[in-house]
């Protein structure tokens, strides 16, 4: 190893900025400070001009064309799926689907994984920490097969139960479904060990990792998951984009998804014969441009190294956590040992939406409410909270600004 | 520019963290909950009528953020003692008052209720303003489901 940096001084927090052209921007006058990255990310420029490069010059559909546009926008996208194939260390190209997001990849392993395999007696568990997109397409499997949901408890700081999740696991088991960090604690849960388990019992896991793409290095060889979801937008891609990993042999044995134009061989009226992986679950048109830019999103972050953005991350998270504690009257929802990038919290006699609309007039934007976590906010006894969410181009004076717009907020209330 | 404090005016502060008329009426002729499934807020509404046309006691509960509890509170102030139709004339005005901005700020119509007015530069946050309102009016008209602001 080279000499080590000195805490943080080596990661250039301003030349990543100036990447961010929405960064540059004023919100009621005053510089805009973006901490609400849990619910979407901003786009650095590369990925602006990746998806205007397509437009302006090779705009097209794939997989149909014999022309020059075509086969380029082909490769454009195909050079993509590898991408995020190494990205995430897959073992195969055919293992990557482009999906809109997270909820569309959850529902389409629910659907064309759960539905012919599932029926009553069988389990599917998840935790109590889950977004309500890894929890409702669960409920309707359930409903559809007679099969039961688990829920995993969490403990007052936000972490899993972990003896209550063996003890729920069994032979009834058959999926468990375990966010790799809660959007709404910021708990990073211990998924290796989660899969492990539950493969000793024969059951799959997806993880759900629309919170865990931007903020770590993600290794699905090395997790052993089934599946795994993210989606573009939060990793500072565009919306509607979005990723499935799914093991082959996993893959191949479900039924598509979608019926259409691309994910077929040959279609007759007595029998139609499904493409094979990816294409088998990429049904019609894609978002191609989605997907270029979703390449150039990875290529963007991986320049600058996930451990990297992660070891900085964790110092700012530190930071605000600190600054945070010292505040009268603030209490921390989720605190537990292992987090990221999130800092959920709710103050004494203000509500959250009441500290959001505040901290907008000083251009600070965070996220109040339950965060699609409703479980979560049911479990802490809150109707809300307020939550700030970090992403590699925040900075230092960036949480100074909030803890000031907090200290604000607290003299019009008191 | 406006300033966050228009909004958060010293009436509104204090409604909020006084409330009046808070608490359930028991026995109450009329309940009805209204709440907002993207914040969280909640509130129940409590009617006493004298006859079918005139509003004699009213009271709620529940929790929200400070305009809605405040708008809530200053609407029970408000509507006690007015007939059916007062009641629905005046959410009519503050309604448009919130809702439409190239509307004349009548603020003298509304009486106390104008200091709500600044919500109108607001538009994510008219929903907590009128909770209640919508609440009320569901009620006068007899409905019994529980209203939302989705
Ligand atoms: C943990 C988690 N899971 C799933 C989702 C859903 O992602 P999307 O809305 O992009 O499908 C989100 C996004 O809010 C999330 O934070």
């Amino acid at each position: 190893m080279t000499a080590a940096a000195p805490h943080g001084a080596a990661f250039p927090v301003e030349r990543y900025r100036a990447d961010f052209p929405v960064l540059a921007r004023r919100v009621h006058d005053q510089p805009l400070v973006y901490l609400d990255n849990a619910a979407t990310a901003q786009k650095p420029r590369q990925v602006m001009e990746t998806l205007d490069d397509y437009y302006r010059d090779y705009n097209s559909n794939i997989h149909r064309g014999v022309h020059t546009l075509s086969e380029q926008a082909t490769a454009a996208y195909e050079a993509a799926r590898k991408k995020i194939q190494t990205f995430i260390n897959a073992a195969s190209h055919q293992e990557i689907i482009f999906v809109r997001g997270t909820t569309e990849a959850i529902n389409l392993v629910a659907q064309s994984y759960g539905r012919n395999r599932l029926g009553a007696g069988d389990e599917i568990i998840v935790s109590e920490m889950e977004h309500h997109s890894n929890i409702v397409p669960w409920q309707l499997l359930c409903e559809q097969t007679g099969a039961t949901l688990q829920v995993i408890p969490i403990n007052d700081a936000g972490e899993l139960d972990m003896d209550a999740y063996k003890n729920l696991l069994g032979d009834n088991t058959r999926i468990v479904a375990i966010g790799h960090i809660s959007n709404a604690l910021g708990s990073v849960n211990p998924v290796t060990e989660i899969t492990a388990l539950a493969h000793a019992v024969g059951a799959v896991v997806l993880l759900d990792g629309a919170q865990a793409a931007p903020h770590t290095s993600l290794d699905v060889a090395a997790l052993d998951c089934d599946f795994y979801a993210f989606s573009g937008h939060k990793l500072f891609g565009p919306t509607g984009i979005g990723v499935l990993y799914g093991k082959q042999a996993l893959l191949e044995a479900m039924p598509p998804y979608h019926g259409g134009g691309d994910m077929i061989k040959m279609v007759t009226f007595k029998k139609t014969l499904y493409n094979d992986l990816p294409y088998k679950f990429e049904a019609g048109t894609p978002y191609i441009a989605g997907v270029i830019g979703l390449g150039a999103a990875v290529d963007y972050v991986s320049a600058i190294g996930m451990d990297q953005i992660q070891a900085y991350e964790d110092e700012l998270l530190r930071y605000a956590t600190t600054a945070a504690v010292g505040v009268p009257g603030l209490t921390l929802i989720g605190t537990a040992a292992h987090k990221a990038g999130i800092l959920s919290f709710v103050l004494d006699g203000i509500h959250p939406h009441d500290l959001g609309t505040i901290l907008d007039h000083d251009g600070i934007a965070i996220r109040a409410g339950h965060h699609c976590a409703m479980p979560v906010m049911e479990r802490y006894r809150v109707p809300a909270t307020a939550r700030a969410s970090f992403a590699f181009y925040n900075t230092r004076e960036e949480v100074d600004k909030l803890i000031a717009g907090i200290d604000k907020a607290k003299d019009i209330f008191n | 520019m406006f300033d966050v404090k228009d909004l958060y005016q010293e009436v509104i502060v204090d409604h909020n963290r006084n409330p009046r008329n808070f608490g359930k009426l028991d026995p109450a002729d009329k309940t009805l909950e209204g709440f907002n499934p993207l914040c969280g807020d909640r509130l129940t509404l409590y009617l006493n009528m004298d006859g079918e046309e005139r509003i004699s006691e009213v009271g709620f509960d529940g929790h929200g953020c400070a305009i809605s509890i405040a708008s809530a509170s200053l609407m029970t102030e408000n509507v006690k003692g007015k007939s059916v139709p007062e009641a629905e004339a005046i959410f009519n005005t503050f309604h448009t008052l919130l809702t439409d901005s190239s509307a004349a700020l009548d603020l003298e119509r509304v009486g106390k209720l104008a200091v709500l007015a600044g919500v109108r530069d607001y538009p994510s946050r008219v929903k907590c303003a009128t909770l209640c309102w919508h609440t009320l009016k569901a009620l006068l008209e007899g409905g019994g489901e529980p209203v939302s602001t989705e």
